[in-house]
């Protein structure tokens, strides 16, 4: 907002009596923008304060430091497959047969003067955007901020999660290197293996047969102008959106589902917002200067007849990658035809489904609590086990999926069979997501067990006492009511009852069997083993009374 | 919970434990509802606030990050000019890297860096920290409002006549749904339909096979058994137009087992004195088969860990691949020279729905 800024010249000097200069140029824009009611509402807005609220903005921060270093890349990359001999200063490569692409980049690494820097910070800033979203939306999923107001924001997060994969993956193959072109033919035969139509793709992928020479300038329009315009686009209404519906915030006092508590906009969030770019930006530079990222002219152009061994996709890429690797490789005869289910299923099928139960939850959640109101305090993992519980499952199924990706790495680092590993996978695939949900509920409603248990009981001092008949006993000191009053704010929902199947007159009641699997679903969440009753003041006042 | 709250009136009554002294004047409160939200805390000053040293020494700090910062820009561009861009340094324990990279973005990142600090710094102890409330309102809109956009939306449709005029609508619908059809097809020329592309490949009857390192015409003395031999079919040269399309298909690797060792009846076949040329594109997604072991003549292909064994037909032993490594029909012309019997009997490369 330039609402403040102070601008010189000879209008500054006319004369005291008028309004200052800044103030003026405001009322300028105001008479034609209207910009004063918008500052009114937002100027002094209240944000509230949590460590674990930085990792959107470290995701933001990255995504324009993206398109920073982006623009500036467009200047020196040549988005073109023609073949060209190498006589750069990078004297390895002297008379290589390389595609514009990949020479423009090892000019842009060893000829232009801070080029590789920039080339650095990229694609450091690419793998940070998406390790921020990943964490960004693992916390808005634990402290179930995606609740109503905020689902189809979570559904925004989501797609920029999605799409910042696949600008990831068209912008590392840009370079057309041994390793970035390797990922482009796992594609091709990617696309291959979709059934009736999948030649047809790839030759219109590829511009005909793989690798042809059209590729990289489409892969280019796509991954500088195509996908960021989306990802812009949806960036922009996701913060709308954070700004209209305001910060969820964490129970305590003086903090409630119908207040925001924190500091204003101008000038504290400001400035920490603010400076806090400059620190992501600052900390990422420093990173690029110091770790090689994508060395390509180690790899040396693409050949699809040669290849690097550890050939590894970006992290994020990483799971998608490991669900082809422990697949087996099915292929079936269908009337003549072939359906190549080996690549066809992690693909289509098992890619999309990892992704979708996430991005799913939200309305899931919601249809079992069939709660119709706004949330804006931040629930604490543990009190919702279920939820966490989920959460955490999903994770795991994530990271076995990208432990399959990196399986040629896991089996030489620690001197593993590669076969014990995929079927370690294949095994893990099911069974680990209800290992990790079963042990995860179980440590939440263990946590809830621990704090009503302060709570009834107050806090071990670690004083022992020696009462007058020898008995010893430790002092458990009565927590304030702050701690009180934070431990118990979170809300619990009664498990939903579909009531008797036949009324009075022993005539059969309609329920249908989405009503049925809600109750078995709510009775889970919150039945006797979904949740531990906080503590009613009743007990309080019971226990209390007690003591005196 | 082995320790006991005490409910015994010597507990909590005659100690001096802070506990007990707090409970004498939080009990009323307590009684009323001892979950009820107390409120904001009271704000507690930062020593910033009430000592101005401090406050000083905060300013200080502030300025002499933003300082630094201007020097770290100045540095930036010291280090641009100074810096040749081809000098490689070794720094433990990066490693050997460029001086230049090094130099900038080390400069960058301090300039950057402390900007951010000094902004950070500045908020966290000079600016106000009393924390402040806004209510909130809820998204949904009052009955009243959501009543009068119903009816206006209302009007408008009813004054559009759309739901009335039935011609109307349907044709529009029809037309709109018609149009980007445009668009799909101009999409039609990003390629040539795949006919029976990925069926051939440049392998011909007679064609020689090339060694992809040395470029000459392969004979079987060249082939040494335990030895994995890339080779191309004669001239298929680097320069060519259409070179990384042909070899992406063409690519042959040839090993030299013993012939009692080979259990494929037509592998047998088509081999020569135990010299077997099998296609190097990995039959799962492309990657080209390049890993081989010697003893037990398996090939692993490093993408995704198909191995295939080349004694049996290069069946897959392992790993997501659908099918075997197709084969190439070899056989030695009477100049001594390995040459093809005719091109791969099936597609090379990944599976596609028209394979069959």
């Amino acid at each position: 907002m330039s609402t403040a800024t102070e601008t010189r010249g000879s209008a500054a000097a006319e004369g005291k009596k008028k309004a200052p200069a800044g103030e003026r140029v405001a009322d300028w824009a105001d008479g034609r923008l209207g910009i004063y009611s918008l500052a009114k509402a937002n100027m002094r807005k209240i944000f509230p304060d949590h460590w674990s609220f930085m990792l959107g903005e470290v995701a933001l921060y990255s995504f324009i430091i993206i398109i920073l270093t982006g623009v500036y890349l467009t200047l020196f990359f040549h988005p073109s497959m023609n073949e060209v001999e190498y006589h750069g200063p990078y004297t390895p490569m002297q008379g290589v047969q390389m595609s514009e692409a990949f020479k423009s980049t090892l000019d842009i690494s060893f000829d232009v003067r801070g080029g590789l820097l920039v080339r650095q910070i990229h694609h450091w800033a690419a793998l940070i955007f998406l390790a921020a979203m990943f964490v960004h939306m693992m916390r808005v999923f634990f402290t179930g901020a995606f609740r109503k107001p905020r689902e189809i924001n979570w559904v925004f997060g989501f797609l920029l999660f999605v799409l910042g994969m696949f600008t990831g993956f068209t912008g590392y193959s840009l370079p057309d290197d041994l390793l970035s072109g390797t990922g482009v033919r796992f594609m091709e035969g990617a696309v291959l293996s979709v059934p009736i139509v999948g030649t047809y793709l790839s030759m219109f992928l590829f511009g005909g047969e793989f690798p042809g020479d059209d590729f990289v300038a489409r892969f280019y329009s796509i991954h500088i102008l195509v996908l960021p315009g989306i990802m812009l686009g949806l960036l922009v209404a996701h913060l709308i959106l954070v700004f209209y519906h305001k910060h969820t915030q964490f129970a305590g006092p003086g903090r409630k589902n119908s207040n925001v508590v924190g500091m204003p906009l101008l000038p504290v969030y400001m400035a920490k917002a603010g400076g806090f770019f400059f620190l992501v930006f600052g900390v990422i530079a420093a990173i690029a200067a110091l770790f090689t990222i994508n060395p390509i002219w180690v790899l040396g152009p693409y050949r699809p007849d040669q290849v690097s061994t550890n050939a590894q996709p970006d992290w994020y890429m990483g799971f998608s990658e490991g669900l082809v690797r422990v697949m087996p490789g099915w292929e079936v005869d269908f009337l003549g035809h072939t359906l190549v289910l080996g690549v066809a299923i992690p693909l289509m099928i098992l890619f999309p489904l990892v992704l979708v139960a996430i991005a799913v939850y939200p309305f899931i959640e919601a249809w079992v609590t069939g709660d119709k109101r706004e949330h804006h305090i931040a629930d604490r993992p543990r009190n919702a086990p279920t939820r966490t519980a989920f959460g955490a499952a999903w994770i795991s199924w994530y990271f076995v999926c990208l432990v399959g990706g990196g399986n040629d790495l896991w089996a030489t680092h620690f001197h593993l069979s590669i076969n014990a590993i995929t079927w370690f996978v294949r095994i893990a695939f099911f069974v680990l997501p209800v290992l990790v949900f079963w042990v995860t509920r179980r440590i939440c409603l263990g946590l809830q067990r621990k704090d009503r248990e302060k709570v009834l009981h107050g806090r071990e001092t670690g004083t022992i006492k020696r009462l007058p008949h020898g008995e010893f006993v430790e002092i458990h000191e009565p927590l304030s009511q702050e701690q009180l009053h934070t431990l118990t704010a979170h809300d619990q929902y009664e498990p939903v009852e579909i009531g008797p199947l036949k009324d009075e007159n022993g005539v059969e009641r309609k329920v249908s069997r989405g009503q049925k699997l809600r109750a078995k679903l709510s009775k889970g969440y919150y039945g006797e083993s979904g949740q531990i009753p906080k503590p009613t003041r009743e007990e309080y006042h019971e226990l209390e009374s007690g003591h005196h | 919970m082995s320790s006991q709250t005490g409910p015994d009136e010597n507990v909590s009554d005659d100690e001096n434990l802070p506990a007990a002294q707090e409970e004498s004047h939080g009990a009323e409160v307590v009684e009323a509802d001892p979950f009820a939200d107390p409120g904001l805390p009271p704000h507690e000053h930062r020593i910033q606030d009430i000592d101005e040293r401090a406050a000083k020494r905060s300013e200080r700090t502030v300025a002499l990050l933003f300082t630094l910062s201007m020097l770290a820009t100045v540095g930036f561009i010291a280090s641009f000019v100074a810096f040749p861009i081809d000098e490689i340094i070794y720094v433990w324990p990066l490693g050997h890297i460029s001086s230049l990279n090094l130099a900038l973005g080390l400069t960058l990142g301090v300039a950057l860096f402390c900007i951010g600090a000094g902004a950070v710094h500045w908020a966290r102890t000079l600016m106000s920290d009393e924390e402040m409330v806004d209510e909130r309102h809820p998204v949904a809109a009052s009955p009243e409002v959501r009543e009068k956009v119903i009816s206006d939306f209302k009007q408008g449709a009813k004054e559009s006549a759309l739901g009335r005029r039935k011609l109307i609508r349907n044709t529009m619908f029809g037309a709109v749904a018609l149009v980007p059809l445009s668009g799909i097809v101009l999409l039609r020329d990003l390629g040539p339909l795949p006919k029976d592309k990925l069926r051939h490949t440049a392998w011909k009857k007679g064609k020689l096979l090339v060694n992809e390192n040395t470029n000459e015409p392969l004979r079987p003395e060249d082939i040494a058994v335990g030895s994995l031999t890339f080779a191309k079919p004669e001239g298929l040269e680097e320069e060519d137009h259409h070179f990384q399309e042909e070899i992406a298909k063409a690519a042959l690797m040839i090993v030299r087992l013993e012939p009692n060792d080979i259990k494929d009846k037509r592998e047998l076949d088509w081999s020569h004195e135990g010299i077997v040329a099998f296609s190097k594109i990995c039959t799962h997604v492309g990657c080209p088969v390049s890993l081989y072991e010697q003893q037990t003549h398996h090939v692993l292909c490093p993408c995704h860990q198909s191995t295939f064994d080349l004694t049996d037909g290069a069946r897959v032993l392992f790993g997501p691949a659908g099918h075997p490594l197709p084969q190439l029909n070899i056989s030695v012309n009477k100049d001594g020279y390995l040459e093809a019997q005719g091109d791969f009997a099936e597609p090379v490369g990944p599976a596609f729905w028209e394979r069959g």
